[in-house]
């Protein structure tokens, strides 16, 4: 196996880490922003949703650690990367271009990212403890799941801070899409043009369904009392 | 076309040796729109070498676009803000009278400056060195054309070749990264048939030296393709990246 290790700690082996981990990434996004967006069903379908996944509780916490696994190794070698990156280019430039030849999302990479690790923390320990170990998922036999979601966002600084992290989390997907596809060796002149403009409008949409759940209930919760 | 002198106002970066520490030297100068930047920095050196000072050393070798020896950075660009351009060939009529520039040299760990804007560019030739080459038999000359290539190939082979090893791609990246470089290097080969015995040795071989060397990482910026000055694509980092994870995967060395 020694193999292995030669490849996940060569520039490339830890760039194709963090392209299948990012993926992997992508993928549960796209599972959870179906699941969210049961609560635009109304009470009835977000709370049977998370009971159907209450079911398969054993399997959801399988994938949990493997979750956990994926992001630990994609923010250990996000950082790592950044480190050694830095110290490859100590001295920076007097006049700095860069803005002239690359995008904004491929150099803000490890702060967009830091950003939505931050989101992380916040999210697990708000939503993700109170669905899994507050207790409070039943009153009286009515499951309380999507009362909830919607009394967090009632609070503007969690919605607020919900879509600014989501903002930058389109911006790290505008980057990650198509720089997946570049480290697996996948940049074709027919497709690549395609896959790039294709990345900036997943990362919108996920950007924006995802934002779009704080944004509905806070209104609403505006509205409504 | 105006043949009236631009009034410059240049900040050049000056250190002695690689080991003190460097700093811009300010020069105002009057320059003929015609000159390159390189005749510019002749005149300075000129009037400095008149006055007894010691002139500001830089590399230039061909003057012509081809040899890659004459790479600065300028305003923040390696070989200035004109696309697909070397610094030989930066003509100052693509600066405004009255304009400031900068005057830096390629910066990179593995590049450290020997003095004023000359940098040691010898970890690249330690990744040529480690598998840019094919091996074939000696003895007469083949016949012409016995393995057939396609145009398509040959040309995209070619287009990798193009690359003039000058740095700019390691100078443009935020990260120090060699890996147009490499990607060029590795492409031109692979894609042959005569670089087929040694394709997957080769791609790791050079690759492993690209990190030993203390280059950085690709975070696929693009920015090395944007100031290449010979327009090398990025396309060639992707079939680096492909052979290598394919090398890696297919080999049968357990332990390397």
């Amino acid at each position: 196996m020694g193999w292995l290790w030669t490849f996940t700690n060569s520039s490339i082996g830890k760039k194709f880490v963090m392209a299948v981990t990012g993926l992997l990434v992508i993928l549960f996004l796209l599972i959870h922003l179906a699941g969210n967006l049961t609560l635009y069903w109304g009470e009835g379908a977000f709370n049977g949703y998370v009971s159907v996944l209450d079911i398969f509780k054993p399997i959801i916490r399988i994938i949990e650690v493997i979750l956990t696994l994926i992001f630990i190794f994609h923010i250990y070698d996000g950082i790592r990367l950044w480190y050694e990156n830095k110290k490859a280019k100590s001295i920076r430039y007097k006049i700095n271009a860069s803005s002239e030849n690359s995008t904004f999302s491929s150099r803000w990479m490890i702060w967009t990212g830091g950003i939505i690790f931050i989101f992380l923390v916040m999210h697990l320990s708000t939503f993700w403890y109170a669905f899994n170990f507050s207790g409070k998922t039943e009153v009286d036999g009515i499951e309380q799941y999507y009362n909830i979601v919607t009394t967090w966002f009632q609070s503007p600084v969690y919605a607020v801070s919900y879509i600014i992290a989501m903002i930058f989390l389109g911006f790290h997907l505008n980057h990650a899409f198509q720089s997946f596809f570049q480290t697996f060796g996948w940049n074709h002149k027919k497709y690549t043009p395609f896959i790039k403009k294709f990345g900036t409008f997943f990362a919108i949409v996920m950007a924006v369904g995802f934002a779009s759940i704080p944004i509905y209930f806070f209104i609403s919760s505006l509205g409504g009392k | 076309m105006s043949n009236e002198n631009l009034s410059l106002t240049l900040h050049i970066w000056r250190q002695e040796s690689s080991k003190s520490v460097g700093s811009f030297e300010e020069f105002k100068v009057s320059v003929s729109p015609d000159a390159s930047i390189l005749e510019m920095l002749d005149e300075i050196n000129n009037g400095l070498e008149k006055e007894g000072k010691i002139p500001i050393a830089f590399e230039s070798d061909c003057r012509e676009g081809i040899c890659g020896t004459c790479g600065l950075v300028v305003n923040g660009h390696p070989h200035g803000p004109l696309p697909k351009t070397a610094t030989c060939q930066l003509h100052m009529r693509n600066f405004k009278n009255g304009d400031t520039i900068y005057i830096e040299p390629m910066r990179a760990k593995p590049f450290p400056v020997i003095k004023d804007l000359i940098i040691d560019r010898s970890a690249f030739d330690k990744i040529q060195q480690a598998g840019a080459f094919i091996s074939f038999n000696t003895g007469s000359a083949p016949d012409a054309n016995v393995i057939l290539i396609s145009k398509e190939t040959a040309d995209a082979s070619l287009d990798a070749a193009e690359c003039i090893g000058c740095g700019a791609c390691v100078a443009a990246c935020k990260n120090a990264s060699a890996m147009l470089f490499v990607g060029a290097k590795v492409s031109q080969f692979s894609l042959l048939p005569q670089g087929q015995p040694e394709r997957y040795k080769r791609v790791q071989e050079m690759v492993a030296v690209m990190d030993e060397a203390g280059f950085g990482s690709c975070t696929n910026t693009y920015a090395c393709e944007a100031e290449c000055p010979k327009g090398i694509s990025v396309t060639n980092i992707a079939r680096m990246n492909r052979d290598f994870i394919k090398a890696k995967f297919i080999s049968k060395e357990v332990e390397v």
